[in-house]
């Protein structure tokens, strides 16, 4: 359950950002999680929801929208997308495949009120 | 107040991680304020990577080679640790980071081999992160052209995500695990350099199919080094000791030159 871990760190990017912005209301957040992030976006929604509460995001929406997981085929050298890690290449079966997209969570945007 | 990061904790005890939200309720007015966008873009993890790389900087400073052991609760690491200290006593020094939810045992059976170990309890946390590793090693020598071996919290996902400023990931799969946690557990296997098969004493009891597992994780990571093991009867564990002096070797080799490294975000100095 890193999940717990992920949604402090959120709300660590949210704090700071109210310092600098001075808002002091965080209606909603949205985040792009990668597909090979091996997060889940309902242990996410539910982490959320504990770790906010009491906070300036507390009763925030969660947006999360996904970014498709990439490869480089290091056999037929294409660039694909997989949905796994545990994935042949789709082109030409394969499994020597170099990730180059989709590892990653980050924290969009806030929507926010003064 | 730490230089790590200004987080004003001692570091005294160790169950990190437990930020404290408190639990009042702030009301405003509904419709008295208006709503706007602010832009963020930013990675999850990058005050986690921040911390990672400042551990890396204190630890390249010293030539200092780190190792993360990663697994599921009871592969051997402890176990292995034990027996690798052993061995190197005398030719190198050896510092150790324990990551566990609770207790201190195996920091205690580090400690009964001479070497420096530090207890960190996580409590309910299910991996160790770098801000309390960066605390770790403000508490334990970090040995000048030597090992800082850190045992993470025994979990195959959670501590894949976590940077802690490490050289390199060692995955520990001990035989009687099944050849096909590589392939159900593939985010740990792929950020690892090495995987360790341990346990391999008990093969002629078991079914294990150990080059159908060492296919699974390259797989998943075909640059994966494997090395298989007892840590038990102690064969196979002159690969391993070798692997490990090699490591050291080029952490003395990429050393920076110059008389100090300037940590950035810190005003922390480090001689050598
Ligand atoms: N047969 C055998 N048992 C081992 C070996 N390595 C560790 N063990 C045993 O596995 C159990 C768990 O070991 P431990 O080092 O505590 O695992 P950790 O949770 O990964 O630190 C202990 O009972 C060890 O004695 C090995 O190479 N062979
Ligand atoms: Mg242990
Ligand atoms: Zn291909």
């Amino acid at each position: 359950m890193h999940e717990v871990s992920l949604v402090e760190s959120v709300l660590d990017l949210i704090e700071d950002s109210a310092r600098r912005e001075g808002f002091s209301k965080v209606k909603k957040v949205v985040l792009e999680i990668g597909q090979l992030a091996n997060v889940e976006p309902e242990a996410m929604v539910f982490c959320f929801d504990v770790v906010t509460r009491g906070s300036l995001a507390e009763g925030a929406q969660l947006e999360m929208f996904p970014s498709p997981g990439l490869a480089w085929c290091t056999t037929c050298h294409n660039s694909v997308e997989i949905a796994s890690r545990d994935m042949h290449c789709p082109l030409c079966g394969g499994y020597a495949l170099q990730v180059t997209g989709g590892t990653d969570m980050r924290v969009k945007a806030i929507v926010v009120e003064d | 107040m730490c230089i790590t990061c200004g987080c004003g904790g001692d570091g005294a005890t160790f169950d990190a991680g437990s930020h404290d939200h408190s639990h009042d309720h702030h009301s405003h007015a509904p419709g008295v304020s208006a709503s706007r966008i602010v832009e963020i873009e930013q990675d999850l993890l990058s005050k986690n990577n921040a911390f990672a790389e400042n551990n890396r900087q204190r630890l390249a400073a010293r030539g200092c080679f780190a190792l993360n052991l990663v697994s599921s609760p009871g592969s051997g690491k402890t176990t292995l640790l034990v027996e690798t200290i052993k061995r190197l006593q005398g030719r190198l020094a050896v510092s150790v980071i324990e990551g566990d939810q609770q207790t201190s045992q195996d920091a205690e059976r580090i400690r009964a081999t001479g070497a420096p170990a530090l207890q960190i309890n996580t409590g309910k946390g299910c991996h160790l992160d770098a801000h309390m590793v960066a605390h770790a090693m403000e508490r334990i020598p970090v040995p000048e052209g030597g090992v800082l071996m850190i045992e993470n919290v025994g979990n195959l996902v959670c501590p894949a995500a976590f940077d802690l400023g490490e050289a390199c990931k060692v995955v520990v799969l001990s035989v009687t695990e099944g050849e096909d946690k590589p392939i159900k557990y593939p985010d740990m296997f792929a950020a690892a350099s090495l995987m360790i098969l341990n346990k391999c004493d008990l093969l002629p009891y078991l079914d294990f199919d150990v080059e159908a597992a060492i296919a699974f994780a390259r797989r998943i990571n075909p640059g994966l080094q494997v090395i298989q093991l007892s840590a038990r009867s102690g064969d196979g564990m002159q690969e391993w000791l070798d692997w490990i002096e090699k490591g050291v070797v080029s952490a003395q080799a990429t050393r920076p030159a110059s008389g100090y490294v300037r940590v950035s975000g810190t005003s922390a100095r480090f001689h050598r």
